[in-house]
């Protein structure tokens, strides 16, 4: 039980630092092609840890993202929603795959997800994101397994460390 | 919070529930989105969000800043040596500039004072520049840029902003010489300020001191008094300032007292010069006559007269 806690905390901290690192300021000329790190993060603890997470949990963390960049709400909610259920969907097989299949999988994923954003734009009234932005995916799937690893890293550091 | 408690057992739930999920969640988005691109109160709401959002942004600039203290501690000691002379020679230029102004500013009040001068003792003025200083403890005397074509004439007094400081001796065409009033030769009738008591004021022949040799031993006169331009002799206006005592003494034989005065004006300092044009109604007698006694034709007689004075006495006394 208290293992199971531990493991809820480091994936909701883990969601929230990865919010976090949203804000974090960048060279302006880099940051069209800043990861979208809560859809990396989401997407991890969706495919290893499904029981703590599921499409409430990437509403709120799109949302709380949404607020803390005063950005249009619900747009990023929508997003990972939607990143959250294909990920469900196809969390038997993607599990499996190979790590440059994973990569490669995660690419779609964002690369969907721009598409899904460009769309939200278009009806929101809103000027297009940049094209810039359509590079942000591949940097994406470039980081996965780092951020696989790390997380991994850091699951198995708390398992180990609970009795 | 209530919904990701909401979501989490959802996963083992069949394809179709979550699939009703994702659409509840995907019109919830939706309608986030509308409201907060048409409605009002969402912002409204969402501003006072931002009491939770400052920090949290904060938080988030702070590694940028360590980032700039470090490159600033970082920086190359030589980049800061460079720098260094750089805004030293920089300073330098400023403080010249500075110092630069100042001056002007101090000429523009010279300037200014010496016309309100004449503004007061509403006087025609005309001024001039101090070209060259001859302070010759013998002869203190000053050269001006204005003469007879600016209409300059002899005997114009001449005053700078502090007091009076000569009169015109003689002019040329274009440049004047003031005789100083510490010029030995010079005297200026003066009053006591305070008490009115009325002296002469002698040039000492030293720049800096007037002297008052004549005073009667009961003057009201003490150290400190100002002393300004009477106006006797026609020549100064009245009530200029000229000198302040410094010192007092009666005399060798105690029957007069001594006085020492320093010229008020900036003798050896004035840059710019006012010369009065007229005065407006001429105080006291009008200026002595440049000849006095009797005409020239009178005079030889007279002495060829007081020369027989021995012979013709005898016969003219009874």
């Amino acid at each position: 039980m208290i293992r199971a806690d531990w493991q809820r905390w480091i994936c909701y901290l883990s969601l929230g630092s990865a919010v976090f690192l949203l804000l974090l300021p960048m060279p302006p000329a880099l940051l069209p092609l800043r990861p979208w790190w809560p859809a990396l993060v989401l997407l991890y603890w969706i495919l290893e840890a499904p029981q703590y997470i599921g499409l409430g949990t990437a509403f709120v963390t799109g949302v709380s993202a949404d607020v803390l960049a005063g950005a249009l709400l619900g747009d990023q909610a929508l997003r990972l929603v939607v990143i959250a259920f294909l990920a469900q969907r196809f969390r038997a097989r993607l599990r499996f795959f190979p790590m440059p299949q994973q990569a490669a999988t995660v690419l779609l994923l964002l690369l969907n997800d721009c598409l899904l954003r460009w769309l939200i734009r278009a009806f929101a009234g809103m000027a297009p994101p940049l094209a810039l932005a359509w590079i942000s995916p591949m940097v994406g799937a470039l980081v996965w397994p780092f951020v696989f690893l790390v997380l991994d890293g850091l699951r198995a550091r708390v398992r180990a460390r609970e009795p | 919070m209530a919904l990701s408690r909401d979501g989490s057992p959802g996963w083992s739930a069949s394809t179709a529930g979550s699939t009703l999920r994702l659409a509840g969640y995907l019109l919830l988005a939706g309608a986030l989105m509308m409201l907060d691109r048409h409605n009002a109160w969402l912002p409204r709401l969402r501003s006072s969000g931002d009491m939770i959002v400052q920090p949290m942004w904060r938080l988030a600039g702070a590694p940028a800043q360590w980032v700039e203290d470090a490159r600033v501690r970082l920086t190359r000691q030589a980049a800061l040596r460079n720098e260094n002379a750089k805004l030293r020679d920089a300073l330098l230029l400023a403080n010249v500039r500075i110092a630069r102004m100042r001056a002007l500013v101090r000429q523009n009040d010279q300037l200014k004072r010496l016309l309100d001068a004449a503004e007061m003792l509403r006087m025609q003025g005309q001024l001039a520049r101090v070209i060259d200083i001859d302070l010759d403890p013998n002869h203190g005397r000053i050269v001006i840029n204005r003469g007879a074509r600016q209409g300059v004439r002899v005997g114009q007094p001449v005053v700078d902003s502090h007091g009076v400081m000569g009169q015109v001796m003689e002019v040329l065409p274009d440049t004047a010489v003031v005789l100083l009033i510490t010029d030995p030769s010079g005297a200026l009738p003066v009053t006591d300020a305070r008490s009115g008591v009325r002296a002469l004021a002698y040039g000492s022949g030293h720049g800096e001191r007037l002297d008052l040799p004549n005073l009667p031993i009961n003057a009201d006169v003490r150290v400190g008094d100002e002393l300004l331009s009477s106006g006797l002799g026609g020549r100064f206006p009245s009530g200029f300032p000229v000198a302040q005592v410094t010192a007092l003494a009666p005399d060798r034989s105690d029957s007069y007292l001594r006085a020492e005065a320093r010229p008020l004006a900036h003798l050896d300092r004035s840059d710019h010069v006012l010369l009065l044009r007229d005065l407006a109604e001429p105080v006291g007698p009008p200026a002595p006559a440049t000849r006095a006694g009797p005409p020239g034709a009178l005079v030889r007689p007279a002495a060829a007269a007081s020369a027989q004075v021995p012979s013709s006495k005898p016969g003219g006394a009874p």
